[in-house]
């Protein structure tokens, strides 16, 4: 069975529909990378994983005893709250000091056990999150956005990680990203996202497929650069409107 | 020594000080000030209604804070921003107690024992209930410290660890009802919010760690009991605001040390 199973999944709040019909599985130790627009439902998937937004209709099944291992998109740590990393990673319980520094260790940044949360940069942060996900040893890790305001070395690097975090541990991923270029071509598996799946498959193929072009463009053609040279010029569909007639089609 | 109306008035402002200290530090974390308040100004609806129903008034109090905190929660996120919620629910529940108890015929009661707080006059029975309210707050507290902690730091991440943010939200609602409750008495209802928060407050710039800041708002607030209640009785100074003017002293003393040291 996979580990996630996502099956005719609908989210909305309100009356405002932000998933409908959404159906994915991610099996044991492969990365899968949605990618989408703004406003397509993408952190709304990666919460009704984890059980933080209820299923309009459709549901999640998750394998019995997974462990989960969520980066959050963006963490506002209030500066009136003194935490220090490590105490921070001792809140899940049953840590040892042991498994405080390999977490650190693995998440790139070994010497931050004493600092304050508070204090720390955007990219120390991002991998304190990560060595908090990573210390429960999950199967799955959800990554939202986790690159988020990091230059293009900091998140190439922080993907690099990741890769090597999958390789020593052999969990799987599932990641959101805006920076194609950087995630596709560490992914086994790409989703592309717009309320519903548009296209999905391994990253050359999303890369092609014409529901991508039409929500990204062929301006990303950094993402594709890594597959094959891109000699098709001609169509550029990124200035037009999606259209959502076509998702049928790409089933 | 409890036949020593000081003695028991310091007890008293010790028990509330040691219950408001963690779940102040929480309401500073989460910036529940104004949730804080709000829980508090119902509570003289509450006096109102036990008076009127001739029951406890500890546990009217706690009663009508518990719902007045259960509604905020409730209609927080619907249309109005949060500030605006509780600046309508506070007053209006302080105004709408106020009113309460002027139709209350017969009872002669002293409003400013409720909305200032009376610790001079705590007999042995009131501190039994602080006592037993401050054990049940910290104990809860304690109880759920680690899944509140990681829901005031992202509710997400709660979720993926299995907790569940909403219940955590709860208990803390539950511990500022008690703590509403039991605290009326000895600073009344207007300066609940203020013993909450400013300990917690002045323990910041000393703390490196959550559990530091708890026990050194606790020592903060149980310190300025003590020197505030000495105060009352040296300058003959109302004993409640009296304490709440200490802790806000200490508030000060402790960010001018931030100001000239480095941040630890």
């Amino acid at each position: 069975m996979s580990l996630v199973q996502v099956e005719g999944l609908g989210v909305r709040y309100g009356a405002r529909t932000a998933l409908s019909h959404v159906s994915l599985c991610v099996e044991k130790g492969e990365i899968v990378t949605i990618v989408g627009p703004n406003g397509s439902g993408k952190t709304s998937l990666l919460r009704a994983i984890i059980g933080a937004v209820k299923p309009f209709e459709g549901r999640v099944k998750i394998e019995n005893g997974l462990k989960i291992g969520y980066v959050p998109q963006k963490l506002h740590i209030d500066e009136t709250l003194p935490i220090t990393v490590a105490r921070f990673l001792r809140l899940t319980g049953g840590v040892t000091a042991t498994d405080i520094d390999q977490a650190l260790a693995q998440a790139g940044v070994p010497d931050l056990a004493k600092s304050q949360l508070s204090q720390l940069s955007g990219g120390q942060f991002q991998r304190v999150l990560l060595a908090r996900a990573l210390i429960e040893k999950p199967d799955l890790l959800l990554l939202d956005e986790a690159t988020q305001g990091l230059d293009q070395r900091g998140s190439a690097a922080f993907y690099q990680q990741i890769e090597t975090v999958r390789q020593e541990t052999g969990c799987a991923v599932l990641m959101i990203s805006h920076e194609l270029h950087v995630v596709m071509s560490a992914s086994d598996r790409v989703i592309c996202l717009n309320g519903h799946v548009c296209c999905e498959g391994t990253p050359a193929v999303v890369a092609s497929a014409p529901e991508y072009r039409a929500l990204f463009g062929t301006g990303t053609g950094g993402a594709l650069a890594l597959y094959r040279h891109e000699h098709d010029h001609g169509h550029d569909h990124g200035d037009h409107p999606h259209d959502h007639n076509h998702t049928e089609a790409a089933e | 020594m409890l036949d020593d109306f000081m003695m028991r008035a310091a007890l008293a402002g010790i028990g509330v000080a040691f219950a408001a200290a963690p779940l102040g530090c929480f309401v500073v974390w989460r910036r529940m000030a104004y949730f804080g308040d709000a829980t508090a100004h119902a509570a003289i609806l509450g006096v109102a209604l036990s008076l009127a129903f001739s029951m406890s008034i500890f546990v009217g109090t706690m009663v009508v804070a518990l719902l007045m905190a259960l509604t905020v929660s409730a209609l927080s996120g619907r249309g109005y921003a949060m500030d605006t919620l509780l600046g309508v629910l506070a007053h209006s529940a302080l105004a709408f107690g106020l009113v309460a108890v002027s139709f209350i015929a017969g009872v002669r009661i002293d409003l400013m024992a409720y909305l200032f707080g009376d610790i001079l006059a705590v007999s042995r029975g009131d501190l039994a209930v602080i006592w037993g309210g401050a054990t049940l707050v910290v104990s809860l507290i304690a109880w759920r410290w680690s899944a509140l902690l990681t829901t005031t730091l992202n509710e997400d991440l709660a979720h993926a660890s299995g907790i569940n943010p909403k219940r955590e939200q709860l208990v803390l609602t539950l511990a500022l009802a008690i703590t509403v409750a039991v605290a009326i008495k000895v600073v009344g209802v207007l300066l609940i919010a203020a013993l909450l928060i400013i300990p917690a407050a002045a323990a910041r710039p000393l703390s490196r760690a959550p559990e530091g800041m708890a026990i050194i708002a606790g020592l903060i607030g149980m310190l300025s009991a003590i020197i505030g209640l000495r105060a009352a009785y040296v300058f003959d100074t109302p004993a409640g605001p009296s304490i709440v003017c200490v802790a806000a002293l200490t508030f000060l003393a402790t960010s001018v040390l931030k100001g000239v040291r480095p941040q630890i």
